[in-house]
């Protein structure tokens, strides 16, 4: 597991220098300084979500957050840490894919009609407070998005994106990222890595780079060397993250065990309970299915096609004509469960969960693919012994 | 990471082309056939489909139903069942519709070379064997013993009704065909296209492609399983709900397959376990 093999004294990787946190905005006003939008966890609504930021003020200083089963609520904690929270509810995906996207523009001439591509300028986005599991989830979607046919509009914006990684000195509740092999700390493909030491009064950053562009950014910002204590405090801290997970996932042989188990009484159970409301589908960091709309303009001289996030759970997602193929709730959620965990390692060579939770936590009768995971091994297993 | 070449240098795929519409046949009361001209010609293979857009209103996937040797003219055979279909029914020549593709895996004429070949279609899945059986015809010398079981529901639901009249006219084509029901003008077979495979004309070793409503796939790879028929040597073609066409959007995931680009068309031993699962 990545838990156990720390970056800080790797050979070749720069070493790590300590940030203090009261020099945190030096970090914020370099980003904007290479012309990055600063993005990063904000408190809004009684959540913590990504948004823009301009300075550690708009962090959400003392917050942490407790996650169950359909259950989140943000707690006042005991320090002023500024990452102190375990996971927001809203994903990157939605800077990196969003929503909506303005593919192209038909106008009619003529009887015919012309295509103009939507021409946007990409945004360069400084990603602040990824954690380990979301940047997994971002590497599942750079797969996905860069197979036979790239997908132009997720890699303009990707490709433009500065990454700084935080990694996880706490479990959250729905938490099974070491389940996954994605965390709590993060291995590569982040710009600056920040570890958060809080001792007392004593408040600073390790922080590292992973790239030359992390490089550039840390030698504008006034830091000291660390001391090997820095670095063992906060492998200690990472450590304890990963002994503290909320939920695991056992997936040795998962593949088989689904494709082996497609009538499995528990998919009627889990169908019963879940409202198809498709919550999990939305603030999965990896989700990647997306729909088209067209939107003519009142007169029909124009006709706008747009790209919207779209979700397994919905009738319309198999319709063909005369009907939609998964109509019932089972079909649903076996089709997204075994996606998620099975069919999409043949697709693309990896786990489409990274075990970040969220899917746990949001849910709002809090169906919890762990447990149906297990249930399904445990109960296939009581048959085998029948 | 994100190693790929810069997104500047890549072509939108999600762009769609504008073809003008030459000619419209009516092929029966819901299904009728499309000419397109496209700019500078349409190569595509056997059993590949496109993705149709129509101005304002949406974008389909449309198996190609036009000759391979002639990528002057782009042909598609539509059956009209939703909104978009129905959109494309009303074109008439000089109208356009956009175009993307081709797209897909097509039928497998090269690793059938030199075989006895064996095409099964029902209904409106005859339209994506046409380009198959063309090409057979236009290389008919590179294909042994070549037999076809066409079945539609009725008489008056015949697609390629000259067309196939004319198929039946070779010497060296064997073309069954049958209806469902018949009405009183009908002198042919009755009954469902499976019935048929017994009575073509190939041996264990041929190749089959199977294009059809589900069921009917299912069926008609049972009956070639009873001939001895290997079941990595039967093809289908799959169908699936699609919104981009190429391996993005998610729609059309059948088990581990995009049906998009892994497919439309796999071997039956490939998604055999997946045909016996219901609403997969």
């Amino acid at each position: 597991m990545t838990a156990t093999r720390s970056v800080y004294g790797r050979e070749g990787m720069t070493a790590a220098s300590v940030l203090d946190r009261h020099d945190f905005d030096h970090l914020i006003s370099a980003l904007t300084e290479e012309g990055y939008q600063p993005i990063g966890p904000i408190l809004e609504g009684g959540r913590i979500i990504y948004g823009p930021i301009g300075s550690s003020s708009d962090l959400p200083i003392g917050k942490t957050d407790l996650h169950d089963g359909g259950l989140y609520r943000v707690i006042d904690r005991q320090d002023y840490a500024l990452f102190g929270y375990n996971l927001p509810s809203d994903s990157w995906k939605q800077y990196l894919f969003p929503p909506r996207t303005l593919l192209w523009s038909a106008n009619r001439s003529n009887g015919s009609f012309t295509v103009q591509p939507a021409i946007e300028e990409p945004p360069r986005l400084a990603l602040i407070g990824v954690r380990a599991c979301e940047l997994a989830a971002i590497a599942i979607q750079d797969r996905v998005f860069t197979g036979t046919h790239p997908d132009p509009h997720y890699l303009s914006i990707r490709e433009r994106v500065f990454i700084v990684g935080v990694n996880c000195v706490q479990a959250g509740g729905t938490c099974f990222c070491v389940s996954m092999g994605t965390g709590p700390e993060l291995s590569d493909g982040y710009d600056l890595v920040l570890t958060e030491l809080i001792e007392g009064d004593d408040h600073r950053f390790l922080i590292r780079s992973g790239t030359a562009a992390g490089g550039e950014v840390l030698s504008r910002l006034p830091l000291v060397p660390a001391v090997p204590s820095d670095c063992s405090n906060a492998e200690g801290l990472i450590a304890t993250a990963a002994d503290h997970m909320g939920r695991s996932l056992d997936t040795d042989g998962i593949q088989q065990l689904l494709y082996e188990n497609p009538e499995h009484p528990r998919w009627d159970a889990v169908a019963s309970r879940c409202l198809q409301c498709a919550n999990c589908t939305m603030v999965c960091p990896t989700c990647f299915c997306s729909t088209t709309e067209d939107r003519p303009s009142l007169d029909g001289s124009s006709a706008d096609r747009w790209r919207t996030w779209d979700s397994c759970f919905s009738l319309d997602y198999s319709y063909i004509h005369g009907g939609a193929i998964r109509s019932s709730a089972k079909a649903r959620y076996r089709q997204w469960m075994t996606h998620k965990l099975a069919t999409w390692i043949d697709q693309f060579g990896t786990s489409g969960c990274v075990g970040c939770g969220r899917c746990i936590t949001w849910c709002p009768v809090g169906i919890d693919i762990t447990r149906e995971v297990q249930a399904i091994r445990t109960e296939e297993a009581s048959h085998a012994h029948r | 990471m994100c190693t790929v070449t810069t997104a500047e240098v890549l072509p939108d795929p999600m762009l769609t082309t504008p073809m003008v519409v030459m000619a419209r046949r009516q092929e029966t009361a819901d299904t009728f056939t499309i000419d397109l001209a496209p700019p500078g010609g349409f190569p595509f293979e056997p059993g590949q489909f496109t993705m149709l857009y129509v101005y304002g209103v949406g974008e389909v996937p449309i198996s190609i139903s036009g000759d391979p040797a002639r990528p002057e003219v782009l042909t598609h055979t539509i059956r009209r069942a939703g909104k978009v279909t129905q959109a494309l029914a009303g074109l008439k020549p000089g109208d356009s519709v956009g175009v993307r593709g081709p797209y897909g895996r097509g039928w497998p004429l090269e690793a059938a070379r030199d075989k006895d070949v064996v095409l099964v279609g029902g209904g409106i899945g005859v339209a994506p064997l046409r380009p198959a059986l063309t090409h057979i015809i236009n290389h008919r010398a590179d294909y042994r013993l070549v037999s076809m079981a066409i079945g539609f529901r009725s008489p008056k639901e015949m697609l390629f009704v000259d067309e196939i009249r004319q198929w039946r006219q070779h010497f060296d084509l064997d073309i069954e065909l049958t209806v469902d029901a018949a009405d009183d003008t009908w002198r042919g077979s009755v009954g469902v296209v499976t019935r048929l495979i017994p009575m073509l004309d190939a041996g264990e070793q041929a190749v089959a492609m199977v294009c059809g409503p589900g069921v009917m796939m299912t069926f008609t790879a049972r009956a070639l399983r009873d001939r001895d028929f290997q079941p990595e040597n039967i093809y289908v073609s799959l169908e699936r709900n699609m919104k981009c066409g190429i391996g993005l959007c998610g729609h059309c995931q059948y088990g581990p397959l995009f049906v998009c680009t892994d497919g439309p068309v796999r071997q039956f031993s490939e998604v055999e376990r997946l045909f016996g699962i219901r609403e997969v």
